[in-house]
């Protein structure tokens, strides 16, 4: 089975939301929970760089480690649910989580948790009927053939989802093509590299995508 | 009419031949970068300080409305891999280890009987209220160790046999009783502790009270004064570790006042080591309070004890006793079970 994965292109991102927007209105998640996140580094600084966060679905998932209650389960595309009727709003997920991806909606007395909400690839979750799913965690438009909504409606196309391989293609292919050693996320001084189009010849950009495509593998 | 419709032809074969021209000169940018170019305009170089960044939240904004959050929560997996791999494996160590030792010691050295026959004649050690006080803390106690045992443990054994619907129920009524009674516990421990505080001061004789075993092991009786050494032991550990418990946990059953995702990974992981130790702790108490020493639970059940359990381990509050008798002879503790006389009857 595939893999599922997001994957966002921080040279693409243009810190416009519309991937949160879209991902609030496929889902009509409850008030204050947004599951989609744009983080912004250097802000308004010449080096700013954009990227949009979300479950990631991780392999090694924590919060499947962490929850107490086991109400995590992954499908056989690799996408990370959780099932509400068992989940107790302890928290644990969010603490464990590198990308901050679990909600809780805090409407209990002394703050005490609602159930988690997080992204599920627009995949739903486990319910009787549809509406009861929708109800409970949004749209499957997986079960209809289509990808997340935030990836499909990225206005840039920064943020890619689907099939690991195939976005992780999409990515190494953009990065050949941009021409320059720097555009994935290995450390290349750019002072250092006044042109390197000399040095661009077809046999080069081959090397260059092998070497690359190591690259990627190597930094994930 | 026809010589309209021959313009716009010729207008259209213009434009074509423009975007032709037009694409044959964009050529070369559009189709191969130009690196040199492409570098000029390229999401800066990621260095050490970008990924400081990405870890600490300096200098990043976040869409989310209430967001406090870095990029990335890197202490997440420390977290996770301190409550997995050490609090959790370690506790069941801890609670079951000390099961074990327990359960051999019975075996191996069994009751610590009374030497001499009972006499009758009983002597006050708890009154009503500490006796209250004490089983409604043990009450809460017990709860508290149940459901946290189940959080901790529970998803390896009752989803398994009971199913998803027991499971559910089991698991949130678990945390609302331990999110509950938690804040009840706190203030029956710090009550408890405030009213045995003088009681527990340690004393010279305590020393020697653990020097030589406590005299758990048959024949040896050191001194003791009302709380003996290994009483005054748990009243510290209570008064220590038992208030880490609850701190912790008040920490974590209120995340209104702005906690920190990492401020409560932390106070989860001392909550867990505390309240294990705790519990460990606990199964000696319960033990010597019960099997392990005969007479004892009588005096927190009926709050007297008979005055030969009294002499063998309680030698220097028995001496007191007497004394203060011997100065007061109207006083009899078997028919005037009040706070006052129990006061009077203690050393402090």
């Amino acid at each position: 089975m595939a893999q599922m994965k997001f994957l966002c292109d921080a040279e693409r991102c243009i810190e416009c939301n519309g991937c949160v927007t879209a991902c609030k209105n496929a889902n009509e998640t409850e008030w204050g929970i947004q599951r989609r996140r744009v983080v912004t580094l250097d802000d308004g600084k010449p080096s700013e760089v954009s990227i949009s966060v979300a479950c990631m679905h991780c392999d090694d998932a924590p919060c499947m480690a962490v929850c107490p209650t086991e109400c995590f389960y992954k499908t056989d595309d690799g996408i990370v649910l959780h099932d509400k009727d068992i989940c107790i709003g302890c928290g644990y997920c969010l603490y464990a989580c590198p990308f901050g991806a679990p909600q809780f909606p805090q409407q209990g007395a002394f703050g005490e948790r609602g159930k988690m909400d997080k992204c599920t690839f627009c995949a739903g979750g486990p319910a009787e009927s549809p509406e009861e799913e929708y109800e409970k965690y949004g749209a499957n438009r997986i079960s209809e053939g289509k990808l997340p909504l935030c990836a499909e409606m990225c206005s840039t196309k920064a943020l890619l989802a689907g099939d690991a391989e195939t976005v992780s293609d999409i990515f190494r292919q953009r990065v050949v093509y941009r021409g320059h050693e720097d555009g994935a996320w290995s450390p290349v001084d750019k002072a250092s590299h006044p042109d390197t189009s000399a040095n661009l010849t077809t046999s080069s950009v081959t090397h260059q995508a092998d070497s690359l495509a190591y690259d990627a593998a190597r930094k994930g | 009419m026809r010589a309209h419709f021959t313009t716009s032809r010729l207008l259209v074969v213009i434009m074509f031949l423009s975007l032709m021209v037009a694409s044959l000169w964009l050529a070369p940018h559009a189709m191969a970068a130009d690196p040199s170019a492409e570098i000029g305009q390229a999401v800066g170089t990621v260095d050490a300080d970008t990924w400081r960044q990405v870890k600490d939240g300096d200098n990043s904004i976040d869409s989310r409305h209430d967001s406090n959050y870095n990029l990335i929560n890197q202490s997440g997996e420390t977290w996770r891999q301190i409550r997995n791999r050490w609090i959790s494996p370690g506790g069941l160590i801890a609670l079951g280890g000390m099961l074990a030792v327990l359960a051999i010691f019975y075996l191996l050295v069994g009751r610590n009987d009374l030497d001499h026959p009972r006499s009758g004649k009983l002597m006050l050690r708890w009154t009503a209220l500490e006796r209250a006080m004490h089983w409604t803390l043990a009450t809460l106690f017990l709860i508290l160790a149940i459901t946290g045992i189940n959080l901790l443990w529970g998803k390896f054994v009752f989803r398994n046999i009971f199913g998803d619907v027991f499971w559910a129920n089991m698991i949130m009524a678990t945390k609302l009783a331990h999110n509950y009674l938690g804040p009840l516990f706190s203030i029956m421990l710090i009550l408890v502790l405030a009213k045995w505080l003088s009681l527990n001061l340690p004393k010279k004789h305590d020393f020697e009270w653990f020097r030589q075993g406590g005299g758990m092991i048959k024949g040896k009786h050191p001194d003791a004064g009302f709380a003996n050494g290994g009483e005054k032991a748990w009243y510290w550990i209570l008064a220590s570790v038992g208030l880490v418990v609850i701190v912790s946990g008040l920490v974590m059953d209120f995340p209104i006042f702005g906690q920190t995702r990492d401020v409560m990974q932390w106070t989860n992981a001392f909550h867990g080591i505390a309240s294990l130790i705790l519990i460990a702790v606990s199964f000696g108490h319960i033990y010597i309070g019960t099997a392990g020493t005969e007479g004892a639970l009588e005096g927190m059940k009926t709050g007297y004890v008979d005055e030969t359990w009294a002499k063998q381990h309680h030698n220097l509050w028995y001496d007191e006793v007497k004394q203060a008798e011997a100065a007061d002879p109207q006083s009899d503790p078997a028919t005037a079970p009040d706070d006052a006389l129990a006061r009077q009857q203690r050393p402090n």
